[in-house]
């Protein structure tokens, strides 16, 4: 290697699955050529370097800091902020802190729905009391305090300022390595660039179109589509055409539509807007002047539109969260 | 809640938190293990297409993620009242012992080993990973990477993705296999039996030729007397896909056996204040608090949990092996907690023989796949995941919508007791107020015998779980607070 210095990097995790860590292993041999580029100095999964240790580091002095989940208590608003202070570039890692992820979908509720159907109206529960957590509570032997859970769940760029977005969940091993590889190497994109492929899922599934009109939307489990042709235009919504590639399309090898993971494509902000749009171009009879068409009896067949078309990316999207009756 | 349970430990300040508190005496008067992180996958559950639920539910752990795959997909059965095709049940549970090579390899040699191939008492710095390579040399260790990538390799095949995978459906399985895909699976899988064979080998000439650590691993401060809950099969036999679930009593004697639907006459929840987590115990018995014995309805669950609550092993090279264990360890059940490195490692050979026997069956490229599903209602679905029982309900509405969402996860099933295992431990080590260094692993090896999943690649990169003690005099004072 070089004479240089070599990188800081830190990892952090949130409100994730642990599976973006499990992402960085499964890169497998790949990891050394990591180390060789770079130090980890803050990785609490695996290291012994506790949160006095990185308020005590100057400020940006952490050259990368790859930080996965989304934002949901005030422990992990508290450490965005820190490592944002004290990283260089912060990469927002997998769907997570991109786009709020699937912990997001938690935006149609606030906090108090979420503690009643865990805490009291739950049919395993035996809680006549009404027993909830507490941020503070006395034990007879002392104290003992809990992070305070927030109504609603953030993309970390909500947050902070963040350099990079690395989308998937999680991300693919392939992503990861030319990720770290690009910005270890300096070969940095400008600033808010989202690390992926400048193309669709679409781009890069390999079954036949034939640009055909589609008169009912199946649910996956009511047919078995044919393997070798379009999910979408069998009449199974397939999140490709309005989700950013560098999947391989895996999902849909697997004869399984795509659901988003990647978040939008290109110059697209609006996800599920893009996918809705996508949707009403091809919904309809081919020839509609022959036919009674009614677009509103096809868009009835679209159930749960909210945890379809934005299953990744509701805190990101301009949607949101619901809007709470006090 | 459940997910919660997923990814504790290294969650707050980034780690677990356990409290401890010292009475005038400077003895240990309690021990408190919080858990503080909740993410509310019930509620938002709520409303969601059926269908979608064995990709949404894996998101609440990315280590275990075909485990609550598999669950939903089975809770989807239930719930749309459809038998899959023989071949797509075989199919998923290829799938799934190749995910328990891959998690069983894991937390083997990454948690587990470090603590007794290097030693309990070694350096801090040379107790991990690295150290166990160390000791037993790189071409094991690059056996252990391997069969790890295997048992992945197999759930990428069959699931699409490994973590989080998607071919799991209502009545069946989206996608068969082809032959080469087959062949492939077979040659890893017999590998996976090799392998397995020389990880119990590696656990006989460190652990069991090693009197110092049998008698760590019986001594009483890491010892429960707890009821057991696993699945078997029709003949008490351990299954990770499917049977019944089968509780044994602190004497090792049959307490209840149930469908996966008869879970809410069989098991509830109590609520702490002091932790996002719940606290399950056996109906029949109640909450009694955090005490072991038959009074309470404290259960336990997890490979030697499963073993216990069994007759045995349905392969027989893992069967040979369950009957050395009991016989070595002095009958059923056993109640030392550290055995359950031992248990897993039966596991991980049952698992690879299984895989094995299902990649050369007739049916298992079978493109016979899927049954239509009916109308959509209610359904409980039942697995072991890796760190035990996995409970999932669904009541669907007419238009197959989730209307309600109830899990119960196997690592809370497991919460109150790991909460009694550390303040046991605590208590065993901390004696008239001296604390010493030591007390941190002690205190970790009880619970991480659990191998409680915090959701993440924790024990893989070190093989040590960062959390923080904190210690309190009589006077509340904090006295120190020890760190890793």
């Amino acid at each position: 290697m070089t004479t240089q210095p070599k990188l800081k990097f830190a990892f952090y995790w949130a409100a994730s699955c642990g599976g973006c860590e499990v992402a960085v292993l499964d890169v497998d041999e790949a990891i050394l050529q990591v180390i060789d580029l770079a130090d980890i100095v803050f990785w609490p999964v695996a290291m012994d370097i506790k949160y006095k240790d990185v308020e005590a580091m100057p400020d940006k002095s952490i050259d990368v800091c790859f930080f996965n989940g989304a934002v949901r208590n005030e422990e992990q608003e508290y450490l965005a902020k820190l490592l944002r202070e004290k990283a260089k570039v912060l990469v927002a890692f997998g769907s997570c802190a991109h786009l709020g992820g699937v912990p997001g979908l938690a935006n149609v509720a606030d906090r108090k729905e979420i503690f009643t159907t865990i805490y009291l109206n739950n049919p395993s529960t035996n809680n006549p009391d009404g027993v909830v957590p507490q941020t503070r509570f006395k034990v007879p032997e002392g104290e003992l305090t809990l992070p305070e859970f927030h109504d609603t769940v953030k993309a970390l760029n909500q947050v902070v300022d963040v350099d990079y977005y690395l989308p998937g969940c999680p991300p693919t091993p392939k992503r990861i390595v030319d990720a770290v590889m690009a910005i270890a190497k300096g070969e940095l994109p400008p600033k808010g660039t989202v690390l992926g492929p400048l193309k669709s899922v679409c781009d890069e599934c390999p079954r036949k179109k034939e640009d055909k009109k589609i008169h009912h939307i199946y649910r996956v489990y009511e047919i078995t589509p044919e393997p070798e042709k379009c999910l979408l235009e069998q009449g199974i919504i397939c999140m490709g055409p309005a989700t950013r590639g560098g999947c391989e399309a895996q999902c849909i090898d697997a004869n399984m539509p795509c659901t988003g993971c990647g978040g939008p494509c290109p110059n697209v902000t609006e996800q599920g807007a893009a996918m809705i749009s996508a949707l009403a171009s091809i919904l309809g009879v081919e020839e509609e002047k022959d036919k009674e068409f009614d677009p509103d009896k096809l868009m009835a067949q679209v159930k749960d539109p909210l945890g379809t078309f934005y299953r990744y990316g509701l805190p990101a999207s301009i949607l949101r969260r619901k809007v709470m009756k006090k | 809640m459940k997910e919660i349970s997923i990814d504790p430990i290294t969650r707050l300040e980034g780690h677990g938190k356990i409290q401890i508190f010292l009475n005038e005496q400077g003895d240990v008067a309690n021990a408190y293990l919080q858990i503080p992180e909740l993410r509310g996958f019930e509620r938002f559950c709520i409303g969601r297409k059926a269908e979608d639920l064995p990709q949404i539910t894996p998101r609440i752990c990315g280590v275990c993620p075909v485990a609550h795959h598999m669950a939903s997909t089975k809770t989807l059965d239930a719930a749309f009242h459809v038998d899959p095709p023989l071949a797509a049940k075989k199919l998923r549970e290829l799938m799934y012992s190749g995910y328990y090579i891959y998690d069983h390899t894991l937390h083997f040699y990454f948690l587990g080993a470090p603590d007794f191939v290097v030693g309990p008492d070694a350096p801090k710095a040379e107790r991990n990973i690295l150290g166990v390579i160390n000791k037993v040399g790189l071409d094991i260790a690059k056996e252990v990477i391997k069969h790890r990538a295997y048992g992945q390799k197999i759930t990428a095949i069959i699931g699409g993705k490994a973590t989080h995978p998607v071919s799991g459906l209502p009545g069946g399985m989206s996608r068969p296999i082809s032959e080469e895909e087959r062949a492939e699976i077979e040659n890893m899988a017999e590998s996976s039996v090799k392998f397995a064979q020389f990880s119990l080998q590696v656990f006989d000439d460190v652990v069991l030729k090693n009197k110092k650590y049998v008698d760590l691993v019986l001594s009483d401060a890491y010892k429960l007397r707890t009821y057991y809950m696993g699945t078997v099969d029709d003949n008490n036999k351990v299954n990770f896909y499917d049977g019944k679930v089968r509780v044994v009593d602190p004497e090792g004697k049959e307490f209840s056996k149930w469908s996966p639907a008869d879970y809410l006459n069989n098991v509830e929840e109590h609520v702490e204040p002091w932790t996002y987590v719940k606290l399950p115990y056996l109906k029949k018995i109640g909450w009694k608090g955090l005490v072991d014995g038959p009074e309470s309805g404290i259960y336990r669950v997890a490979p030697l949990a499963r073993l216990n609550a069994a007759d045995g092993m349905a392969t027989p090279l893992a069967q040979q092996e369950y009957k050395r264990m009991y016989e070595t360890l002095g009958g059923k059940p056993v109640h030392a907690t550290l055995a359950t490195h031992w248990a897993r490692l039966i596991e991980l050979l049952y698992a690879a023989e299984r895989a094995l026997e299902l990649s050369r069956d007739k049916d298992i490229t079978s493109t016979n796949l899927r049954n239509k599903p009916g109308q959509p209602g209610e359904g409980v679905g039942i697995v072991e995941a890796p760190r035990g029982t996995l409970i999932h309900h669904y009541v669907l509405d007419e238009e197959g919508l989730a209307k309600k969402v109830n899990l119960i996860v196997a690592t809370v099933n497991n919460a109150p007791a790991i909460c009694m295992s550390i303040r046991d431990a605590a208590k065993g080590v901390i004696k008239g107020g001296v604390v010493n260094d030591g007390l941190l692993n002690m205190v970790e090896m009880a619970f991480r015998a659990y191998d409680p999943c915090f959701g993440c690649a924790t024990h893989y990169a070190v093989g040590q779980m960062p959390m923080e003690v904190k210690i309190y005099d009589h006077n509340k004072n904090l006295l120190r607070t020890v760190q890793r």
